[in-house]
């Protein structure tokens, strides 16, 4: 009998490890107490995303695959920087450089490789680095502080990756490649030479037939001596001419090594308790350096770990592609000259196109694809599948697109694949494995496709094979490029900009415009308004509200009708009022000639036709008879619509009108993203109709039932219920929080329920209602903005303020006749 | 052509507008965030909208009606709509704002 957990040593903590316990704590949860040394003083990163970090594309926070937090969540034990240097198989034991000791059940050797170093004289001296790990491009990026010259020996894949990367970071850099061109292993000459000439266009010179003798140099790098003689100086030497399996420590342990450590297809060593998967392994006789089927060994060794089920190794060509960006390249299989072989080519000079299919029975077995790459996918899967390509042969070459009369759409095209076409090389993901989870998990953003399939979550090159497969499954639901601009003087989107408001403290529209690198000398009438809403939002005891970007109701106070005079609606807290204030509008409508009084839905009363120029004389009346600004042009809290509730309604449990008041004399003057509807039922048959609004209380014996996201304009929704809570000071806090989050939170213009839709109601529910530390902290910046923004701006203009906006700047009248 | 003072630079606000009445109708004076003085018809070609009100930016301003975006240097509608404003010849002295009118008999107030 086995016991109830086992331990399970891991050395290495690399790609091909961190998958493998992926899949066994997805097939064996709880089985192993795992324990991995790593020789790096690090987590699991992506190795295949070293260059974009070279290239500064990427930082090293971007490629980790295994944060801190997964290790510690799956009961690991890592050993940062303890490299193993014994195992000792009898006593089933493995001691690191440290001294640490631990015993195992089953060991996994994932040491990798190391890289080759020619051994030439001054291959040792300061300046000559290898391309392996993070702490080589950092050594990288160091030496490339000095913008001097480099040398790359090595004209391979990661070489010319190097090259591009000091390049870009200033070098000067050569690449020297001993065989006649570049990437000989997985380019036919003609692509090789297209590759040099792209290669050169960067300006980095490239000498093949490069035969290097030593590298010179008295303490330190100063150059690389070929076999001709020739010198090129060289203050930084990169060697990235190829790797060779780590087997040091298993040939000690006395374990079967051949190229690598032997192991069978189930990445059994020769000895049974020990598996080995990665560079370090030999498999079918074959090692490997490619991520494909490093993971397909990880889930070889996943199952024989789990003992879940019987999988096999079985080997398979893997695309090559290099991610130097602006380079597109392709290769794919067996592409040397034969008898049994036929070829076809394309050349588009002009271009830059080369593509190559290699025949043999009617069947691809190689494909070169340069400058144009999409239909590499296509060629794979034909290879894959062995199709006989009789049929399409004139058109092959130009690829999936010209195949059977389909358009050159490119969705077309991948909507025609196969569900079992690779889309994913990196990671063996084919086509019906995303769509199915996209629908059967109900996935919408690429992140999440990522998480649940691993698709394009590599190396990343298949991403957009990804988002035009997200398109066809989820139909325009789906944006790609989901961040809308603002509007057409930047490319960032609101939420982009909200946070860049905050994170870099920016606290005028001058300061946006100039550190967003906005392309307008002063924006334009979409993105003013926003901007001023988030300023004041986020600022608002310090940012200085700039009315010249309020439109125009809101910088008059009133609402613009269509013949250009304004209406004028008073607050009635709660939809209450009386004889004194009834008379005051009946004499302010008699003096001004105001041509029509109307009740509004929010339960006040609206007067039409005013003119602007009477607007401060309308307000003075107005207010000596206690009014103030109803908001009703406001981007801010309109109204709070009520019912008698138990004052009067037989019906009643709470006292509805009195809680709506009180929610209106608490929140008027604040502004919001959009408008803000409210409303406060007294009993559940819901006279004031809170339901549709923005905000909705119903009250029942036992309490307030507090609803958000409802629509009754362009569109029509029901209110989601937020939680009931017991008191009306409860319900105030919970009210108030959440017009906080959407104030802080939703775009310029996002009504609430569009808001909510998007952030989603649970989370909404989390932050204002059960979280309540955090509830009090955003009711405590509602209370703080209130501050500065509970002014009557009424009152304020009746006292004077911008005078300018109700007065013509002149009259112009016809002269009486002159002398 | 007779010049009128209409008034000073610092009577209308940066990026801002003030009107100007007239027997032939309003005029809006817009002064641009760089300070330059425009006079066009205060009446949009569109609905008749006052484009006095509206939002100024660069050397245009947004109606504030229906959005139409019209140049303040042309008069001319922006963008795929189609129209244009009268513009008013105008002349800044010393941070006093003059314009010019069709008819010599005019006085300001």
């Amino acid at each position: 009998m086995r016991p109830m957990t086992e331990k399970l040593v891991i050395v290495g903590n690399g790609m091909a490890p961190g998958r493998m316990l992926e899949h066994l704590f997805e097939e064996a949860p709880g089985r192993y107490e795992v324990t991995i040394f790593n020789a790096e003083p690090r987590v699991n990163y992506d190795r295949i995303m070293l260059s974009p970090v070279l290239a500064g594309e990427k930082s090293y926070d971007d490629i980790v695959i295994h944060g801190d937090g997964w290790y510690i969540q799956n009961g690991v034990t890592l050993y940062k920087g303890h490299k193993i240097v014994a195992i000792d198989r009898g006593a089933k034991t493995v001691t690191s450089d440290h001294g640490v000791t631990e015993s195992y059940d089953r060991l996994v050797i994932a040491t990798g490789s190391v890289p080759f170093i020619i051994p030439v004289p001054g291959k040792d001296l300061p300046g000559v680095i290898t391309y392996r790990d993070l702490d080589d491009v950092n050594a990288m990026l160091l030496a490339a502080q000095s913008r001097d010259k480099a040398v790359v020996i090595g004209g391979g894949l990661l070489g010319l990756e190097a090259a591009a990367g000091l390049k870009e970071r200033g070098m000067d850099v050569t690449v020297l490649h001993v065989m006649p061109t570049l990437m000989e292993r997985q380019l036919d000459p003609a692509a090789g030479y297209l590759l040099q000439k792209a290669v050169e266009a960067r300006g980095i010179k490239v000498m093949t037939k490069a035969n290097t003798k030593a590298i010179v140099g008295n303490g330190k790098v100063e150059g690389v001596e070929l076999a001709d003689g020739t010198v090129i100086p060289a203050t930084l030497v990169v060697m990235a001419v190829g790797i060779r399996p780590n087997v040091a420590l298993a040939k000690e342990a006395g374990l079967a090594v051949n190229r690598g450590i032997v192991t069978d297809d189930r990445m059994a060593t020769s000895d049974p308790d020990i598996l080995s998967v990665g560079e370090c392994a030999e498999v079918g006789g074959n090692v490997y350096g490619l991520v494909a089927p490093l993971y397909e060994m990880a889930r070889v060794a996943a199952a024989n770990l789990a003992e879940s089920a019987d999988k096999r190794f079985v080997h398979s060509d893997t695309p090559t592609k290099l991610k130097v960006t602006g380079i597109d390249l392709y290769s794919l299989g067996d592409f040397a000259d034969g008898d049994d072989r036929e070829e076809i080519i394309l050349r588009d000079a002009s271009a830059g196109v080369y593509k190559r299919v290699v025949l043999r029975e009617n069947r691809i077995i190689g494909t070169v694809l340069f400058g144009e790459t999409a239909d590499g996918a296509w060629f794979n899967d034909l290879k894959k599948k062995e199709t006989d390509i009789s049929e399409m042969r004139d058109t092959l070459i130009f690829g999936q697109a010209f195949q059977g009369g389909a358009s050159a759409d490119p969705l077309a095209a991948v909507a025609a694949l196969a569900d079992d076409a690779e889309i994913c090389g990196c990671n063996g993901v084919c086509k019906g494995k995303i769509t199915g989870t996209i629908t059967s998990k109900g996935l919408t953003s690429l992140d999440d496709v990522r998480a649940h399939t691993k698709a394009s979550a590599s190396c990343g090159t298949c991403t957009p094979l990804v988002e035009k497969l997200m398109v066809l499954t989820l139909g325009d639901s789906y944006n790609p490029a989901a961040i809308q601009p603002m509007c057409s003087c930047t490319t960032l989107g609101h939420d982009e900009v909200r946070r860049l408001i905050k994170a870099k403290r920016l606290k005028t529209i001058p300061a946006v415009m100039q550190e967003l690198e906005w392309k307008t000398s002063c924006g334009c009438a979409r993105c003013r308004p926003a901007l001023n809403y988030y300023l004041v939002a986020d600022w608002p005891d310090e940012y200085a509200d700039d009315y010249q970007s309020r439109f125009i109701n809101e910088r008059v106070h009133a609402n613009i009708q269509k013949d250009g005079t304004y209406s004028v609606v008073p607050r009635m807290w709660g939809g209450v009022t009386s004889a004194k204030e009834l008379r005051a509008i009946a004499d302010v409508v008699d003096k001004f000639a105001i041509p029509t009084v109307k009740v509004t839905g929010g339960q006040r009363i609206d007067m039409l036709g005013v003119r602007k120029e009477d607007l401060p004389a309308v307000w003075s009346d107005l207010g000596k008879a206690g009014f103030v600004s109803g908001h009703a042009y406001a981007k801010g809290l309109r109204t709070v619509k009520t019912c008698v509730g138990s004052d009067w309604c037989r019906f009643g449990t709470q006292d509805s009108t009195g809680l709506g008041i009180r929610i209106e004399k608490f929140m008027w003057g604040s502004w919001t993203p959009a408008k803000v509807k409210m409303a406060v039922s007294g009993c559940p048959r819901n006279c004031a109709e809170a339901t549709c609004k923005d905000v909705g209380v119903v009250c029942v014996d036992s309490g307030f039932e507090i609803h958000f996201a409802g629509a009754a304009g362009l569109d029509i929704k029901g209110t989601e219920v937020l939680g009931q809570v017991k008191t009306e000071d409860e319900a105030l806090e919970v009210i108030v929080a959440l017009t906080q989050m959407y104030r802080e939170q939703a775009r310029y213009l996002e009504r609430i329920y569009k808001w909510a839709k998007r952030v989603g109601y649970d989370e909404i529910r989390r932050q204002v209602l059960d979280d309540l530390p955090r509830r009090r902290e955003f009711y405590d910046r509602f209370v703080f903005s209130q501050k500065f923004a509970q002014v009557d701006p009424w009152s304020e203009r009746v006292s004077g303020k911008d005078k300018h906006e109700f007065r013509p700047l002149a009259a112009v009248r016809y002269q009486l006749a002159a002398e | 052509m007779t010049w009128l003072p209409i008034g000073t630079i610092d009577d209308i606000p940066q990026r801002g507008a003030r009107c100007v009445v007239t027997p032939q109708g309003k005029i809006g004076v817009f002064r641009t965030h760089d300070d330059r003085i425009f006079a066009i018809e205060d009446h949009c070609p569109h609905k008749g909208g006052p484009l006095t009100q509206g939002i100024v930016h660069g050397a245009s301003v947004t109606c504030p009606l229906h959005n139409w975006v019209i140049s303040l240097e042309t008069g001319l509608a922006q963008g795929a709509d189609e129209g244009s404003v009268r513009t008013i010849p105008l002349k800044v002295e010393e941070g006093r704002i003059l314009i010019a009118l069709d008819r010599q008999l005019m006085a300001a107030e």
